[in-house]
Formats: C-alpha cells, sequence, structure tokens
C-alpha cells in the first residue's frame, strides 16, 4: 500500500475564482470536517504537495501561475478542479479574457462539481483523487526501476 | 641558538636579496626560496624543540656587548626615521613625534643609567615561542608566496587608475617601492622571530618597535591620503604602548622593587613583584593586539594591500601583542589587573562581534573578528591558569592559519570577481568553486565544531568558571563570552550562505587563479585542516610542555589539561564526517531533477524573475540581514572604546597604587 | 565507559526518530484538541515521512542535498554525545553545527522565502544561543563537570539550584521548536507570509531528511529537559519532562508570532534576567 493515501497533501490555488469554492475548501480544515483526520494538510507550497487544488476558470493571468504550480510539483501527483468555473469556465465561459476550464492548461484527473463546490463532496473528490495518485505512485515506482536497470 | 639567529638574520638578508634583484622574475624566485628556507628551518626547530622544557642562551661577554650597542643605535636610528617620516604630519597628529620623542628619552634614562641590570640570557627557546615561530614562518611565509602575484595585479590595476586620474604615488617608481615592499615584508618577519625568542627585553622592545614602523611604511604603502592618515594612526598608537613599554622598562631600571631586564625574570618575579612593569607592557600588548581604545588602527589597515592586511591580521603584528600577554599571563594570575585585563578582552570580543553583523565589506568583517578572537586570547591571558593559557595558545594558531586564509582569499576573490562587497559574492561556489570552498573552509574554522577555535572556547568557559578572583567573575566572563559568540555566528553563517546561494543567472568566468595565490591558498586550506586533525599532536608537543614548566616554577597552578581521549574521538568523528560527506557526494552524487526556485507561481526566466503587477517583468533579488536599525555601530564602539578605555585606566591607577 | 551508555547512545540513533515521530504526533493531536478537531493518528508524521521518500524529489541546485547530510549527521552526533553521557558543551557546540548546516541548504536554494526563513532562523540561533549555553555553565557550577553522566548523578537539588536557568531554558525551548510566537523562520502551516521559510524549496527525500532531523531534534531537548530532573530518577523525571515539553504545545496555540526584534529583545532580556541571575546567584544558593 502506499503512504500517499495516508498523507495526501494539497496545494489549492484560486485560479479566477469569485472565492465561494475557496471558503468551501477551508471549511474543509475546520472542526467540523477536519481533513486532518486523514493527514491532508494544505501545503500551500507546490514542492510539497500531492494533490493540486484548483477553483475558479482560467485566464490569461493566471494560465502562466497554474502551469508553473503544476511543474515545480514533484511526481506522482494529481489535480482536482473544484466548481464550475473550474469545470468548464462556467458562467464565464465565454468571456473574452477567459480560456476556460483548467484542463485548458494541465491534465485534470478529478471533477468537483457545484457552484459552489460543498465541502463534502471536495472531500469526496480529494478521496477519489487518491486511488489514482496511488496508481501513479506504482507506476512512477516501476519507472525508477527500469532506469536503474 | 644558530637556528634561531639563522632564522632572524636569514629573514633580513632575504629582504635585502629580493630587494636588489635586478627583475621581476629574479624577485619571485628568490622571495619562494627564502619562504621555503625559513620554513624548513622553523621545522626543523620545531622537531628539535617539542616535547621539550625552555632553553636559554648567554652570549658571550664581547658580543654581548657589542650587540648592545648596536640595538642601542638602532633604537635611536629608529626614532629618527620615524621622526624624519612624521614630515608628513598634519596639524592634529602633534603627539606622534612628541610621543617618539619620549620613548626614546625614557629608552636612553635607562640604557645610560650608571648601574643598570645585567643581562645573563639574551635569547631563548621555548615550545610557545617554536609555535609561533612555525606560524610566523609557515603562515607569514605563504603570505609573501602570495604577495608575489598580488603586488603585481596591483601594481597593474593601480597603473590603470593611475591613469584616470587617481593619485596613488607609489605608481611613480612602482619597481623601486615594490622591491622595498618585499624588503619590509622579510624585516617585518626578521623582527618577529626577534619578538618570540628575545629574552632581553631592550632588545624585544627593538623588534617591538621595528613592527611598530614596518606596519606603518605597509599600511601607508599606497600613498594616499588616506592610506597616509590611517598609516599614522597605527604609528600613534603603537607609540602609546611603545612608550608604555619603555616606561615598564624605566621601572625595571630604577624602580623600587624588581630590577631586570630579562623577560624569564620578570614573569617569575609573579604577581607580588611584576606586576606593575607587567600592567605597563600589558598596554603595549592591548594597543599592538588592537584592542579597544586602540582597535580603530587594525581598522584602518584595511587600505593596505590584501597581504598586508593578512600579514598584520593573522602571523604577525597583533599576534605579537598577544603574544607578550600571554607571557605575562602567570602575572595576572588571581590579581584585580588580571581580571580587569579579561574585562577590556571581553568587552572588545562582544562589541566588535555586534558590529561585524554591521559590515557588508568582506575586509571589514574579517578586521572585526580578527579583534573579536584577539579580544578572546585576550580574555584567556588575563585569568592566567594552565587552562587558559593552553586555549590562548591553541587561539593564536587556529586563528592565524584560519584568518590568513579567509584574508587571502577574499584578496583573490576581490582579483577575480572585482568587488569585496558580500552581497556580490553571491553564488560563489558555483561560479568559483575552489576559492569559495577554501573561504568556507576558513570561515568553518573560525567558529564551527569541531574545528580549533571552538576547543579553545570550550577551555575559556571550562576555565572561567573555575576561576577565583572576586565574586561573580568567572561567571561574568563566561557570560560575555557566550553572548558574544551569538553573533559571531550569525555573520559568519551569513556570509557563508550567501557563497553557497545558487545563482539565478549563469556567469562563466574563465581567469584562473594565479599559481603563487593558489599555492598560498591551497596550502593555508590544508594547514586549517591539518592543524585540526592533528591538533592533539601540537597540544602535547608545544602547549602541554610550556605550561607544565610554568606549572614546576609555581608559577601558576597545576592542572591535568589531558582532553579526555572520548572527546578526541568525538571531534576526529566529526572532522571525518566533514570530509567524507563531501567526498561521498562527489563520488555518488544523487541525480534529482532540477527545477526553479518557488516564487508563487510567478516565475518568468527561471528563478531569475517573475511576473509582478501589471504583468512587468522583475528582477528576484534579495539581500542578507545587517540588523543596522538595531546593532548602532556608532553607538556600540562608542560604548567600547569608553569602557575599555575606563578599564584600562583603573588597571594602570590600581597597579600603580 | 559503560556498554549501557553505548547502548543508550546506539539506541538513540535507532529509536530517536520514532520516539521524536510519536512526540510530533502527540503534538500534532493535542494542537488539533485544542482548536477541537479529531486531529490525524498519532503515526502521522511517520506516514508523511515514508510517503515523502515516495515522491520524487525536486531541487534547484544538487549541492542542496549535501548540506542535508550535514545538518543530520551532525544533529544525530549532538544526540549521540547526549545519550553517551559525554560532554553537554560538545553537544551543544554540534546542535549549532547541524542548525547552520539547514540553513546553508534554506540558502543554497536561494528563493526569496527560504533566504528570509534562514536568515530568520539564524536570528533565532542568535537569540537562543547564549541561553542554551547558559546551561551547560549552570550544571557545571552545580556538579563540577560538562559530562551528562555526572549530572545525571548530581544532587536532587539541582533543580531548584538552577530554577532560573530552567525558566530560560523552557523559554527558549519554544524558539528551538519553531512553536509559536517563535515559529518565524519556518511556520507549521504553508499558507502563511513565509511559505515554510526554510523548506520552501525542499522535497521530497530532502524534506524526509529535514522531518527526521527534527525528530531526532526533539528527542535531543526532551533530553536535555530530562537533565534538570535526572538526579531523582527517571520515573519522576520523565512524566514532569513531558508534561514541560507538552506545556510548549500549549504555547505555541495560544500565542501569535512575535517580530524578529522582539524576538531577539525578549530572549536575550530573559537570558539575562534569568539565566545570568541565576548563575550569578549560585554560590549563594548552594
Amino acid at each position: 500500500m502506499s503512504f500517499l493515501k495516508k498523507s495526501p497533501w494539497v496545494l489549492h490555488y484560486a485560479a479566477t475564482s469569485c472565492n465561494g469554492c475557496d471558503i468551501e475548501l477551508l471549511a474543509c480544515l475546520t472542526p467540523l470536517y477536519d481533513v486532518e483526520r486523514f493527514g491532508i494538510v494544505n501545503t500551500g507550497n507546490p514542492k510539497h504537495a500531492d494533490i493540486f487544488l484548483v477553483t475558479g476558470s482560467v485566464n490569461e493571468e493566471s494560465r502562466k501561475v497554474v502551469e508553473n504550480l503544476y511543474a515545480q510539483m514533484p511526481d506522482p501527483k494529481v489535480v482536482v478542479a473544484i466548481g464550475a468555473c473550474a469545470l468548464s469556465g462556467g458562467i464565464f465561459r465565454d468571456a473574452y479574457n477567459v480560456y476556460g476550464g483548467i484542463d485548458q492548461v494541465i491534465p485534470v484527473d478529478v471533477y468537483v462539481p457545484g457552484c459552489a463546490a460543498r465541502p463534502e463532496s471536495i472531500i469526496d473528490g480529494i478521496v477519489r483523487s487518491l486511488d489514482i495518485l496511488e496508481q501513479r505512485a506504482k507506476e512512477r515506482k516501476r519507472q525508477r526501476k527500469m532506469v536503474a536497470l | 641558538m644558530y637556528l634561531i639567529s639563522f632564522l632572524l638574520l636569514f629573514s633580513l638578508l632575504a629582504g635585502l636579496a629580493i630587494a636588489a634583484a635586478p627583475s621581476v622574475g629574479v624577485q619571485a624566485r628568490r622571495i619562494r626560496f627564502s619562504v621555503g628556507a625559513l620554513a624548513l628551518a622553523s621545522v626543523v626547530l620545531a622537531l628539535l624543540h617539542a616535547h621539550s622544557g625552555p632553553e636559554f642562551y648567554a652570549l658571550s661577554e664581547g658580543l654581548a656587548h657589542v650587540l648592545d650597542w648596536l640595538f642601542m643605535l638602532g633604537g635611536l636610528g629608529l626614532a629618527v626615521l620615524l621622526l624624519y617620516f612624521c614630515r608628513r604630519i598634519k596639524g592634529y597628529e602633534w603627539y606622534i613625534p612628541a610621543l617618539i620623542v619620549v620613548q626614546t628619552g625614557l629608552m636612553l634614562y635607562a640604557e645610560l643609567s650608571s648601574e643598570h641590570p645585567r643581562v645573563e640570557h639574551a635569547f631563548y627557546v621555548d615550545s610557545f615561542s617554536v609555535l609561533m615561530a612555525l606560524i610566523i614562518a609557515i603562515v607569514g611565509g605563504l603570505i609573501c608566496v602570495h604577495a608575489i602575484r598580488y603586488m603585481h595585479d596591483y601594481h597593474a590595476h593601480a597603473a590603470g587608475q593611475h591613469e584616470a586620474g587617481d593619485l596613488d604615488r607609489s605608481q611613480q617608481r612602482p619597481e623601486r617601492s615594490r622591491s622595498l615592499f618585499f624588503f619590509m615584508l622579510f624585516l617585518f618577519l626578521a623582527a618577529m622571530f626577534g619578538i618570540v625568542f628575545a629574552n632581553n627585553l631592550l632588545w624585544l622592545f627593538f623588534f617591538w618597535e621595528v613592527t611598530t614602523l614596518c606596519s606603518f611604511w605597509l599600511i601607508s604603502y599606497s600613498r594616499t591620503d588616506e592610506a597616509i592618515r590611517n598609516g599614522f594612526r597605527a604609528l600613534g598608537f603603537n607609540l602609546i604602548g611603545g612608550v608604555s613599554f619603555a616606561a615598564a622598562i624605566v621601572w625595571l631600571t630604577h624602580g623600587p622593587g624588581l630590577r631586570t631586564w630579562e623577560l624569564d625574570q620578570l614573569v617569575a618575579g609573579g604577581s607580588a613583584l611584576a606586576l606593575i612593569p607587567a600592567v605597563l607592557i600589558a598596554v603595549a600588548g592591548l594597543s599592538k593586539s588592537a584592542q579597544m581604545p586602540f582597535s580603530s588602527w587594525l581598522l584602518g589597515a584595511m587600505v593596505a594591500p590584501t597581504p598586508v592586511s593578512a600579514l598584520l591580521h593573522s602571523s604577525t603584528m597583533v599576534k605579537a601583542g598577544v603574544f607578550i600577554l600571554i607571557k605575562l599571563s602567570p602575572v595576572f594570575h588571581d590579581t584585580f589587573a588580571g581580571l580587569l585585563l579579561s574585562l577590556i578582552g571581553g568587552l572588545t570580543f562582544l562589541v566588535t562581534s555586534l558590529v561585524a553583523v554591521n559590515q557588508r565589506n568582506a575586509k571589514l568583517v574579517l578586521a572585526y573578528s580578527t579583534i573579536a578572537n584577539l579580544g578572546l586570547i585576550v580574555m584567556c591571558a588575563g585569568v592566567g591558569t594552565a587552562a587558559t593559557m593552553w586555549a590562548a595558545i591553541l587561539l593564536i594558531l587556529f586563528h592565524a592559519v584560519a584568518k590568513a586564509l579567509l584574508f587571502l582569499a577574499v584578496g583573490t576573490t576581490e582579483h577575480l570577481i572585482g568587488s569585496r562587497d558580500i552581497e556580490d559574492m553571491e553564488g560563489l561556489v558555483y561560479r568559483r568553486p575552489a576559492i569559495a570552498a577554501m573561504l568556507l573552509v576558513g570561515m568553518l574554522g573560525m567558529f564551527l565544531a569541531p574545528f580549533g577555535m571552538l576547543l579553545g572556547k570550550y577551555t575559556c568557559f571550562q576555565a572561567f568558571l573555575s576561576m577565583d578572583v572576586m565574586w561573580g567573575d568567572g561567571v561574568l566572563l563566561a557570560v560575555i563570552l557566550a553572548f558574544g559568540s551569538a553573533p559571531t555566528l550569525f555573520f559568519w553563517s551569513k556570509w557563508m550562505g550567501k557563497l553557497v546561494a545558487m545563482p539565478r543567472h549563469a556567469q562563466p568566468s574563465e581567469v584562473p587563479i594565479p599559481r603563487d595565490e593558489a599555492i598560498a591558498l591551497v596550502a593555508l586550506t590544508l594547514l586549517t585542516y591539518v592543524a585540526c586533525a592533528l591538533f592533539p599532536l601540537a597540544d602535547t608537543a608545544f602547549v602541554i610542555p610550556y605550561t607544565d614548566f610554568l606549572a614546576s616554577l609555581g608559577l601558576i597552578p597545576a592542572s591535568n589539561l589531558a582532553m579526555p581521549w572520548e572527546t578526541i574521538t568525538l571531534m576526529s568523528l566529526m572532522l571525518a564526517g566533514l570530509f567524507l560527506m563531501p567526498l561521498a557526494f562527489w563520488l555518488r552524487p544523487p541525480h534529482f531533477t532540477e527545477v526553479s526556485g518557488y516564487l508563487s507561481g510567478a516565475n518568468v526566466d527561471g528563478s531569475a524573475s517573475y511576473r509582478g503587477a501589471m504583468g512587468v517583468e522583475r528582477v528576484v533579488e534579495s539581500r542578507g540581514y545587517y540588523l543596522s536599525g538595531f546593532i548602532r555601530e556608532g553607538t556600540m564602539v562608542r560604548v567600547g572604546l569608553f569602557g575599555c578605555g575606563s578599564l584600562m585606566l583603573v588597571m594602570l591607577m590600581g597597579a600603580v597604587l | 565507559m559503560k556498554p549501557y551508555a553505548w547502548s543508550l547512545a546506539f539506541a538513540f540513533i535507532l529509536v530517536g526518530p520514532l520516539l521524536g515521530a510519536l512526540l510530533a504526533g502527540v503534538d500534532r493531536r493535542l494542537t488539533a484538541r485544542m482548536q477541537s478537531r479529531k486531529g490525524p493518528p498519532i503515526l502521522q508524521p511517520i506516514y508523511d515521512v515514508l510517503k515523502l521518500f515516495e515522491k520524487d524529489t525536486l531541487v534547484v541546485t544538487q549541492l542542496q542535498t549535501l548540506y542535508l547530510w550535514g545538518f543530520l549527521f551532525f544533529m544525530v552526533i549532538a544526540g549521540f554525545i547526549l545519550f553517551l553521557g559525554s560532554d553537554l558543551l560538545l553537544s551543544l557546540f554540534a546542535l549549532t553545527v547541524s542548525g547552520i548546516f539547514l540553513c546553508l541548504a534554506a540558502y543554497a536554494t536561494n528563493s526569496p522565502y527560504s533566504n528570509i526563513g534562514s536568515s530568520r532562523e539564524l536570528m533565532l540561533m542568535m537569540a537562543y544561543e547564549p541561553m542554551l549555553i547558559m546551561v551547560p555553565l549552570g550544571f557545571f557550577l552545580v556538579t563540577g563537570s560538562f559530562r551528562v553522566s555526572d549530572i545525571i548523578a548530581g544532587s536532587p537539588w539541582q533543580v531548584l539550584q538552577l530554577l532560573g536557568i530552567l525558566v530560560g531554558f523552557l523559554f527558549v525551548l519554544t524558539i528551538k521548536l519553531r512553536k509559536s510566537p517563535f515559529d518565524l523562520s519556518s511556520s507549521h502551516h504553508g499558507h502563511q507570509e513565509l511559505v515554510q521559510g526554510m523548506t520552501t524549496d525542499l522535497s521530497g527525500s530532502d524534506l524526509a531528511i529535514v522531518e527526521i532531523g527534527h525528530w531526532y531534534e526533539n528527542v535531543i531537548l526532551l533530553g536535555w529537559l530530562y537533565l534538570f530532573f535526572a538526579p531523582w530518577g527517571p520515573w519522576i523525571a520523565l512524566p514532569i519532562s513531558f508534561v514541560l515539553f507538552f506545556a510548549e504545545v500549549l504555547v505555541d496555540n495560544t500565542n501569535a508570532r512575535l517580530k524578529w526584534s522582539s524576538t531577539l529583545k525578549a530572549s536575550w532580556l530573559m537570558t539575562g534576567v534569568f539565566g545570568v541571575t541565576n548563575l550569578l546567584l549560585l554560590p549563594v544558593i548552594s
């Protein structure tokens, strides 16, 4: 079993979010939901993170940042898009400055719908992403062995 | 005896031969050869005298008489020469010729008195002076080798400035002043040998004054107005010490108590008889070792070419000051005067360590740290137990090696990157791996376990807590040491941090380190390491015999100084780790993927710039902390000067009353 | 040197990190409880580190790993010396070297965050170093030796004689454990202005080394605390030191962060008022 499942550290970035999803995300850390029970820590630092949580749609300002943060996360890693805007651009999808959902820029593994997404569904999204993370960890291990050989 | 005279005369003759060299190439060869010969002679001397007690040498009646006259004439000549130099003084420096006249008058008064004490042993060798000779010959010699190429570049560089209109008058006759420069360096070494081997106080005083002259000349070398003013400041402050030394000699000639011109007799007099002259000589030692309130001359000496700073700071000059203080240390044992001396050293240590945090100029950091470390040695000398003398001697050794290395490395760095600002040395580990590694070793040697300076501090703590002059004295000294060590840690680590920082831009540079400079630097780096690894050897060969001898005379309480084997094992383990880890890393480096540093995801060009507000690209810059709002240099220095000045006055008055 | 001491020292190397991890786990759990949360499992720090070893390691410069080796090596040495019953002052020196290596690793990455973090860490070292030195000095004045084995065999009254030093030590222990109000160099919670300061640019196995080093450090500091009460025997001394150690969690969760200048002033003041006074009064007390 991979220890990634026991200690997923998340990085949260609000691309162009209206902060609705962000508030819900932070609510997960409060005593009511207390995600630290599962070892989930909000690191705020891509180099420590395993799961990239993005809220809001992507525009020109945030595109580079999303790419940079994703590149600075060490493998294995997964991306969870949270909220309608992050999924598809939401009500802003037709705006001239918006590219659309997060998957326009980086590969997204789990989509958490909602406007704003509820804490329960965010936690559910993270838990679902853990299986993908474990899968990736196995793959990564195999790759490293191949390189070593 | 022959070896001593060889060291003394050879360095003098070598100086002359070097000065007379017809071409630069011949000069360089002669310098290398002389340094080699001096080093060899000092090693032979060390092999012959390691583990043994002191030996005293008497001269034949006739020779002693001739030499007496020669030294007296030499002293007069020195005074005349100094007075001649004084033609350049400004109005407010009137005190310098006055001091020269007073000092010479005092000396003549002592020398020409009808019934002066007879000197039986003019020279001596003991394990401490052998160690000093090793330091002078090897470290001082390496500095001379480093100077060969350095002075070449220095003149070339200064010539460029000269064309730009900067007045550097040493440029008018570069060949001649260069020759004279090397002559002065070797004269300096000769005088230092004289100081560590002379038992006759009058002769010792002569050598003492020669170092004053040399330092004055070398500091004013560039002949700019600043250099000349700083040279005169060094001269003036050292002359205050000289007058005090001369007063001690007058006291020893005409005074009511002890009458002797021999150093060993003076020390044997103990605190009951010899305290007053010892305190007077201690003032001379304080001025020479740049303790507060005299410290500013050493900072002013920074205008000199780097080899001169290195020489003044590491193996000569300031070491002469602490050498004489340690020699007199048994006299200060268990006295109030000794405690005051320790407090002067302690206050200097504390103040200069704090002030060093403020400095951005690498040479100034080194200068303040030198004063601080000498303060530590003075603290030890004032306590005067076997343990503190042990610590003081080891501190001298480790400080000489590491500080010479640091000065020369900073000098070379300055030539390579064109700056002595610490901030400009960012990423030196990547830009200049070899020189950065040397700087790092020097810094580790200055303040970190398992290197020697820390051993010294360790023993100091132990010794301070065991002393007993008055209530709370040892605790006070130990507390000063504890508080002074903390800023030391801060400013060294901060500098090391700059060196190891990954540069944000690749800055290729191909200029290699010149050969002579590389020889000196590599040798000093190895010495720093070896001195540490082999310190138990240095300990048993040079330090223990010296303290044991003093203990056997009953001058200091006997004590067992042997380090427990377990401590030595642990230290060696750390040292080995410090060596093996980089080796292992070099042999089997981990291959991790490299990414840019974290800039909140706004990186544009790697770690070098980021996208700021309005999409503007901004360059990343970060500087070290200098705490200039927290530690105010001016206030601190004033406190130090006033505090140390009054402590010194109390010490003088206390001893006389 | 008794075989018992050697086995203790080697036990430290092997079991030390586990104990330190448990201390860190209990710390997190207590913090959670104080915030009326359930909190992570006690073994969470161990899961974290094992996970970090599964991750890739991204570096800014390859050399940073070398400095981290130095950090861990000297940390282990510091603890080894302490648990061997050898010299307390030497152990402190090794601990200092270890701290400086950590700062070098952070400086090496040269991001503004880690630069500020390590500069602040150095400032904190400057703040706590004098007080940490007072501790061996105090023990020396009471027992006449820097050796840990002599201190343990010392007089049962030593904690009363060294009460001021104990107070000062508890004060700087908060700094040493990087707890609020002194967590300026590497905030525990990453989403703060410093983004974890010193460890910002360390990841994967590099970060794991830092964590393991901190576990060792926890045990070493607990050991220092234990020394004050050691003559009373482990059954009394251990619980007291645990209680005092976890009192730091209480402080951590009830204080806001101080600026570096206030930290420096406060800790030097505490060192002066409690440490130095205690040392000066020792001859009177004993």
